[in-house]
């Protein structure tokens, strides 16, 4: 009896029974499929929060306003402080440290914008024409903030798309005014979307000029934050201490201990962030091994319970003339043909499923090769072991006990 | 010429510390073309000798020759060798593969001696016709009645051309109409040459074979040869 032989009976013996191999077929199907559904989830989430930190723009460091320790009084909130001027920029940019490409100095506080009869409460951010090399803001029409805007304090805007739908219900509304305060302020760009939501929705945002924000619409003389581009990545702390005593000596503070600002770089953020991420595609791959180990004892349950059925079958064939090998042979291809079959549909449906969530939930759309290896390994291991096992004991069974199983 | 030899055969069980003689030195031989009834009641070793006649099992002493090779000392898997190609078992419950057609049941043993698939489903239907299946051939083994599955059985077991036919209460499961047209086909493979050997409890099927062996606790009572029925 040779190969084909084999196969084609052990296909025959699966046709046969087609409940039973669906339902042996099924534990496979959903262990593999869970399991790369959730590791692709999980590598999803974490390239997604990893694309919207490095969206907020590359080898960032921000400057913040920070409290200042003064001798027997109340240290202040984060942020609290009013110790940030544009004159700090200014010097910064003056400086032409090497380390530092572009200062962008930044006003930014919640409003109420209103254009006709809708209005939203948006982030507004008063930029200079730096704003957009360093966060990395691309226009989808028109341009951004200019120079000239900013020395000529006009009342022009840059908005993001989420802004563009809610107000506008969409188009493109270059050109049209929205009020900030009742100050009526001309679109002259639209940005990209960037991606993210919530509280890191960067495409719910309205720029304007910054000497607009401070006179005009805030009444203020300080700035909320400085970002700054660093030359390289490997220029990060070079740039972060250059910018800092440059800061300390203009403030006249002698210990870097004692600064009235603080700073942080976007490494800073995405490790931090990494480690999150890192322990949740943890977590997600802890219930897909869960999934995996039930399918495999699904798997064997059915492989035990399918050879057990069919003692005496095994009996007669043996009675017939089949050698004890053939049988095993026989029962081992009918389990690899399952996990085979199982695994590849298993796999789609995995892909499948990876494929809906992301576009549900719109996170970057990934496939784990790693977890479809090891899905596909561990319940092929399952299937084959919980076959030849009792295949092995129902030939080792005579034919004669085998045939007078009940 | 003889078929089937058996001198001096012993088989005993062993059950912990009891021991069983199911066979006590039992000696006969069937000729070519000969058909033997083996009767007895129940008890009385004659399913034992069955399984040893059929190479399902061997005997704890003594010898068993089929077709001129000895087959008490043989292994495992010269056993299922012997089985395939010299014998053709036909059981008390048909033993078919159920959900399959009558065409493969019958092909069955010609796969384990690895004959092509063309070859196997001609000779399956021949010998379905043969034995007055012609019209069943693709029905499965649920669209049967019991008489047409013995006779499914009955071209399985003819289908390696084996050197015994060996039945186990052959009409055990079916009506007294369709077991006396069994018997029949029993009797007109004899007179087409091939070696019957058929075991049952009961006389009156003991009295289509030519020659009757009564078994009684593991020995042989006596031998009678029957008239022709």
């Amino acid at each position: 009896m040779d190969f084909f032989e084999l196969l084609a009976s052990s296909f025959e013996a699966l046709t046969l029974n087609k409940v039973r191999t669906a339902l042996a077929g099924l534990g496979i199907v959903i262990g593999i499929g869970a399991v790369i559904a959730l590791v692709s989830l999980g590598q999803a989430t974490q390239q997604s929060v990893q694309n919207s930190i490095q969206g907020l723009g590359a080898n960032l460091l921000t400057i913040s306003p920070g409290s200042q320790q003064t001798t027997g009084g109340v240290q202040g909130g984060f942020g609290s402080s009013q110790t940030l001027t544009l004159d700090d920029a200014t010097a910064i940019t003056a400086a032409n440290f090497s380390s530092i490409s572009k200062v962008s100095p930044e006003v930014s506080r919640r409003g109420q914008i209103t254009a006709g009869r809708n209005n939203t409460n948006t982030s507004i951010i008063g930029a200079t024409a730096n704003y957009s090399g360093v966060h990395n803001v691309t226009m989808s029409s028109g341009t951004f903030i200019t120079d000239q805007d900013v020395t000529g304090t006009r009342n022009v805007a840059v908005i993001g798309p989420t802004v563009v739908s809610d107000l506008f219900g969409g188009g493109d509304p270059t050109g049209q005014t929205i009020r900030i305060n009742k100050i009526p302020f001309t679109i002259i760009g639209i940005t990209v979307s960037k991606g993210g939501t919530g509280f890191a929705n960067q495409d719910d945002i309205v720029f304007i000029p910054i000497s607009t924000a401070q006179k005009t619409v805030f009444g203020i003389d300080y700035v909320t934050s400085i970002a700054m581009s660093a030359a390289s990545a490997d220029s990060i702390t070079q740039a972060e201490n250059d910018a800092g005593y440059l800061l300390l000596q203009r403030h006249k503070i002698n210990s870097p201990t004692q600064a009235d600002f603080s700073m942080f770089s976007q490494s800073d953020i995405l490790s931090a962030a990494s480690s999150v991420t890192g322990t949740f595609t943890a977590l997600l791959a802890g219930i897909a091994a869960i999934s995996l180990l039930v399918g495999g004892i699904g798997i064997m349950n059915i492989m035990l319970v399918t050879v057990i059925e069919r003692t005496r079958e095994i009996g007669l064939r043996k009675a017939l003339g089949a050698k004890d090998n053939i049988v095993i042979a026989q029962f081992l291809i009918e389990a690899i043909i399952l996990t085979i079959g199982g695994g590849i549909v298993g796999m789609i449906l995995g892909i499948l499923l990876s494929f809906g969530i992301s576009i549900l939930i719109s996170l970057p759309f990934t496939i784990s090769f790693y977890a479809i290896f090891l899905a596909i390994g561990v319940s092929g291991a399952i299937g084959i072991i919980f076959g030849w096992y009792p295949a092995k004991k129902a030939a080792d069974l005579s034919p004669i006990e085998a045939l007078r199983y009940e | 010429m003889e078929q089937i030899s058996i001198s001096h055969v012993k088989k005993i069980y062993y059950t912990g510390d009891v021991e069983t003689i199911a066979l006590d030195d039992i000696s006969f031989s069937i000729k070519k073309g000969e058909f033997v009834a083996i009767v007895g009641p129940s008890g009385s070793g004659k399913s034992t000798l069955m399984h040893v006649l059929g190479a399902l099992d061997t005997p704890t002493s003594g010898n068993y020759v089929l077709d001129g090779q000895d087959v008490s000392k043989l292994s495992k898997d010269q056993l299922a060798e012997i089985r395939n190609k010299k014998i053709g078992f036909v059981f008390q419950s048909f033993n078919l593969l159920a959900r399959t057609t009558a065409v493969k049941n019958v092909a069955l043993p010609m796969i384990y001696a690895g004959i092509p698939k063309q070859e196997r489903t001609k000779k399956a239907e021949e010998l379905l016709k043969e034995v007055g299946l012609g019209d069943r051939m693709t029905h499965t083994s649920s669209q049967l009645s019991g008489g047409q599955m013995q006779r499914v059985a009955i071209a399985r077991a003819l289908s390696m051309n084996p050197a015994i036919i060996l039945a186990d209460e052959p009409t055990g499961n079916i009506s007294t109409v369709q077991a006396e047209e069994i018997m029949k086909i029993f009797q007109s493979l004899q007179k087409q040459g091939h070696t019957i050997v058929i075991i049952t409890h009961e006389s009156s099927i003991a009295a289509y074979a030519q020659r009757t062996i009564y078994i009684k606790d593991g020995k042989i009572e006596k031998e009678v040869k029957n008239g022709k029925k």
